[in-house]
């Protein structure tokens, strides 16, 4: 990155200097090429790190990432900006850890403040099995050599004062694991900074263009149809999450996804109050305090197929029970925002990583409610299954064909709440 | 929230309903015939379209019986109610 462009101190005393009006801009905009070495359908997350990483790692930078809106708008801007790896069987534990070490560096490898936040993410237990199930997960991730760790009563207090602990409570709080490099990071920048990587090193991030058709020539691929026209490409690599199975429709094939609204919402800015990021399977709900002050909190998915970016207030209330149950004095909190995703759900709560059976076309779905945390390894292995034509060795175990081979990734309870 | 017309006891709140998924998916009639791909697309494959979809809902609250709807995925607009064993809209006898 050329001295004009990197972010540092001395770039921050030298704008300042000029009144913060000779700013380079962050990525360009340029007119499609007529051809690429490789095209990326969606500019979330999954697909900008996908361009990241194949510039970075493999040196192929005639690559356009193709945007039907702005870049990061979908459901890279939408999560609750969870990060974690404790994750039960071996295949998960690889791809998430190798996402959250990817995350450890990531702001010093964009030049660009991700504003990652390690401070533990606490995973509760309400009753016997509750508790069995979460050390047998704690024992699972550390054999994986992924920090975990029992929480007593008395540690859970301590790092969450204000948590309702009360045995008389409808779901008594007995315990909890907490892996404590889990955290959050700014959704926002994870995109942005991805982008301006990507940019830099020569990739064309064409936003405001929508991917309309594939054209497809004797079982290969041969590039894009665009509302800017027909663009070529050996190769085509699909990460557009709950659109994931229109596109497979238009290839000629099916996938095992259904596509839900997830949905999520912030409060009114309070001082800061607590300081981990919790979460509940039994009464359902997932919650943290962002920088700026907000509580941010999710919960589950609606239960029928959707493609309308809105939930139900049923679910808001049953977010809402949960995170009073918990901590009572947010009671009195205003609710500011509300807004829901298109996720793409699988039968194992697992990606689809990997080839299709059309040749040159690769997709990368499936993260369902939980892709955020893995937008740095997703992109990492896709781009190696981009660039070699063969599946990354962590993307081997999941790719499409284990649903006829029957070696499903089950992580259904993973993340500590119910997917 | 939906407003579902169940054809057994009228217009409810959706809350009262569980969703059954992708409906008119036919049990293989040889299971013992079948190849490992043939499995999969019963099992896992489903139709997950950007328009209208033909799904089960049960009354769980109320009747607790099963039903079709089709409903516009992206509208969320109800376009049709009809019992199971009826064929889905456009198509006869099946």
């Amino acid at each position: 990155m050329n001295k004009n462009k990197r972010y540092s101190i001395f770039s921050l005393a030298r704008n300042a200097r000029g009144y913060h009006k000779n700013w380079a801009e962050a990525w360009r905009s340029p007119e499609p090429k007529q051809s690429y070495d490789v095209i990326i359908v969606g500019g979330g997350g999954h697909g900008l790190a996908t361009a990241h990483y194949l510039a970075k790692e493999h040196g192929i930078t005639n690559v356009a990432v193709i945007e039907k809106g702005p870049i990061g708008l979908g459901n890279t801007g939408r999560n609750t900006t969870v990060i974690r790896s404790n994750y039960l069987w071996d295949e998960s534990a690889a791809i998430y850890e190798l996402s959250l070490k990817l995350y450890e560096g990531l702001s010093q490898d964009l030049n660009f403040n991700i504003m990652l936040s390690q401070r533990g993410l606490i995973s509760l237990a309400h009753n016997q099995h509750d508790l069995r199930e979460v050390q047998r997960r704690v024992n699972a991730i550390r054999l994986n050599g992924i920090d975990s760790e029992m929480l007593s009563l008395a540690k859970l207090k301590e790092l969450v004062p204000i948590l309702n602990l009360s045995p008389t409570s409808r779901y008594p709080v007995l315990g909890a694991s907490i892996q404590r490099r889990g955290g959050i990071a700014r959704h926002d920048a994870i995109a942005w900074g991805l982008a301006r990587s990507a940019d830099d090193r020569g990739v064309d991030i064409l936003q405001h263009t929508e991917v309309t058709g594939l054209r497809i020539q004797g079982g290969l691929i041969k590039g894009v149809e665009t509302t800017r026209g027909f663009i070529a490409a050996p190769k085509v690599g699909v990460a557009v999450a709950g659109h994931s199975s229109v596109f497979a429709e238009m290839a000629g094939f099916r996938l095992p996804i259904q596509s839900h609204p997830l949905q999520a919402l912030v409060s009114e800015p309070l001082k800061p109050i607590f300081n981990t990021v919790l979460m509940s399977s039994t009464v359902h709900v997932y919650l943290s305090q962002s920088d700026r002050g907000e509580l941010v909190m999710g919960a589950g998915i609606d239960s029928y197929n959707s493609y309308a970016q809105r939930g139900s207030p049923m679910i808001l209330e049953d977010i809402l029970a949960a995170t009073c149950e918990l901590i009572p004095i947010f009671s009195r909190v205003k609710m500011m925002r509300q807004w829901a995703g298109i996720v793409d759900t699988c039968p194992d709560a697992s990606p689809i990583i990997g080839k299709t059976p059309i040749s040159g076309l690769f997709f990368n779905c499936g993260w369902g409610t939980g892709g955020f945390k893995a937008i740095p390894g997703s992109g990492f292995v896709f781009a190696h299954t981009l660039a070699q034509g063969e599946p990354h060795e962590f993307a081997v175990p999941f790719a499409l064909d284990r649903f006829t081979t029957g070696a499903l990734i089950d992580e259904h309870g993973a993340s500590g709440v119910a997917h | 929230m939906l407003l579902i017309d169940c054809p057994y006891c009228g217009p409810r709140e959706e809350i009262e309903f569980s969703y059954g998924g992708e409906a008119h998916i036919e049990r293989p009639k040889q299971p013992d015939k079948l190849s490992d791909a043939e499995w999969a697309d019963y099992l896992f494959m489903r139709n997950n379209p950007k328009g209208p979809l033909a799904e089960r809902w049960c009354h769980s609250y109320g009747c607790r019986r099963w039903f079709n709807v089709e409903r516009h995925t992206v509208t969320h607009e109800i376009q049709r109610v009809y019992k199971m064993g009826e064929p889905r809209g456009g198509e006869e006898g099946t």
